[in-house]
């Protein structure tokens, strides 16, 4: 279904015309084995905690989510209205799959998980995100995690 | 969220993702992606079925394996099409009356009341089978909701119950949050349907909802401010419900 063809003409017109940011390289850190991966999770679905201010603008903002967080905790801005919200409302793993990577940690599969994930929205101009982006890097490696996992929405 | 690997990466972080549309990847060329081909909104393949979901994301994980990128591999798997019955599907409620009665004054927003009271029921119901809700991010309640809606679209400028945000940003939280409260609600029926659009179909072909997001959309996108006109041509109505005509 994420097949441009299998789109809406319009929206994957859209899709296919939006400018993406370039990049001459590609940058590369080496991963640890996955039994010793400190794996945090950075959604662009624009979740955060229910108490937690909307994303209402482009500003490349992000939310900061516990690693303790339930289902219940979290809700959706995102802005856009062109993608299905009706999986998220029955199954929060299905965008956010914290449940699926406890699982992996408890049988050992990875190490561990990060104390904190992070949330951006993103209908953003990938640039706005860069700076924050940093913010969020910094913060990952306080917390030790050595792989993060990008979920798009 | 190519970019935000890029980014990550370059801080010294080991990133894998999860792509969802193939050809913004193939632009960026992000380090580790595994592209998969679930529709927009289901990244992990499907709701309830964490043993697709698990596959999927022992996938993205073993691309930390490589040795050099970068890496796009494909997901083989295609996500469970649910058994539709051929047709458009209807919600066994009883949903409004003829289009032409809710043109008098007054009768839409009597309608849209009456509807949301309706679903509520069902709204109770998903609450008690899944524990949670994604209703919520407007900050207001259901009929608040409805009744800051259904001002909008007779023109006058309700109070902001929310100073913080905007009136025409409020308007688009309080349509996710109505779309939610549908959708949420009439998934809880028994045999609730799954596929989105078809759910999408219903709630903007069948509803008092829709109609009023529909109608709304035309009223923000003329008006006089350019954040009011961007949520109603934008960010109100998806692309695949553009031609439905703001009728009833």
């Amino acid at each position: 279904m994420a097949r441009l063809e299998n789109l809406p003409p319009a929206l994957a017109s859209h899709l296919a015309q939006l400018p993406c940011p370039e990049f001459a390289t590609t940058p590369w850190a080496q991963a640890p084995p996955l039994q010793q991966a400190r794996v945090a999770i950075v959604s662009t679905a624009g979740l955060h905690r229910r108490e937690d201010a909307p994303f209402t603008g482009f500003s490349g903002e992000y939310r900061v989510i516990p690693g303790d967080a339930q289902a219940a905790d979290l809700v959706m801005s995102h802005i856009s209205t062109n993608f299905d919200r009706s999986g998220f409302q029955r199954d929060w793993n299905l965008v956010f799959p914290l449940d699926r990577l406890r699982e992996l940690a408890a049988e050992g599969t990875i190490a561990s998980l990060a104390d904190f994930h992070y949330s951006f929205m993103g209908a953003t101009d990938p640039a706005q995100m860069e700076g924050p982006a940093a913010e969020v890097a910094g913060l990952l490696q306080k917390d030790r995690v050595n792989a993060v996992l990008l979920v798009p929405v | 969220m190519g970019g935000l690997s890029h980014y990550l990466e370059r801080s010294g972080l080991p990133t894998t993702q999860i792509s969802l549309i193939r050809l913004h990847t193939e632009k960026i060329r992000p380090p580790r992606a595994l592209w998969v081909p679930f529709e927009l909104g289901r990244p992990l393949g499907a709701p309830g079925d964490p043993a697709l979901q698990r596959r999927v994301l022992l996938a993205a994980l073993a691309l930390l394996a490589a040795p050099a990128g970068p890496v796009l591999k494909d997901f083989p798997e295609e996500a469970p099409t649910a058994a539709a019955e051929p047709g458009v599907w209807a919600c066994p409620i009883s949903l409004p009356q003829a289009e032409e009665d809710l043109d008098q004054a007054g009768r839409l927003r009597q309608a849209f009341v009456r509807e949301v009271a309706q679903m509520s029921t069902w709204y109770q119901e998903a609450l008690q089978q899944r524990g949670r809700t994604t209703y919520g991010v407007s900050g207001l309640g259901p009929l608040a909701v409805a009744d800051f809606l259904a001002s909008l679209l007779e023109g006058r400028a309700p109070d902001n119950p929310r100073p913080g945000l905007s009136l025409p940003g409020l308007a688009k939280l309080a349509s996710e949050d109505l779309k939610a409260f549908y959708l949420e609600a009439v998934t809880a029926q028994p045999g609730g349907e799954t596929d989105s659009a078809r759910l999408t179909d219903w709630f903007f072909g069948q509803t008092v909802a829709g109609r009023v997001l529909l109608r709304l959309r035309g009223v923000l996108a003329a008006s006089d401010d350019p954040e009011a006109r961007m949520v109603g041509k934008l960010l109100m109505v998806p692309v695949s419900q553009a031609a439905r005509k703001a009728r009833g």
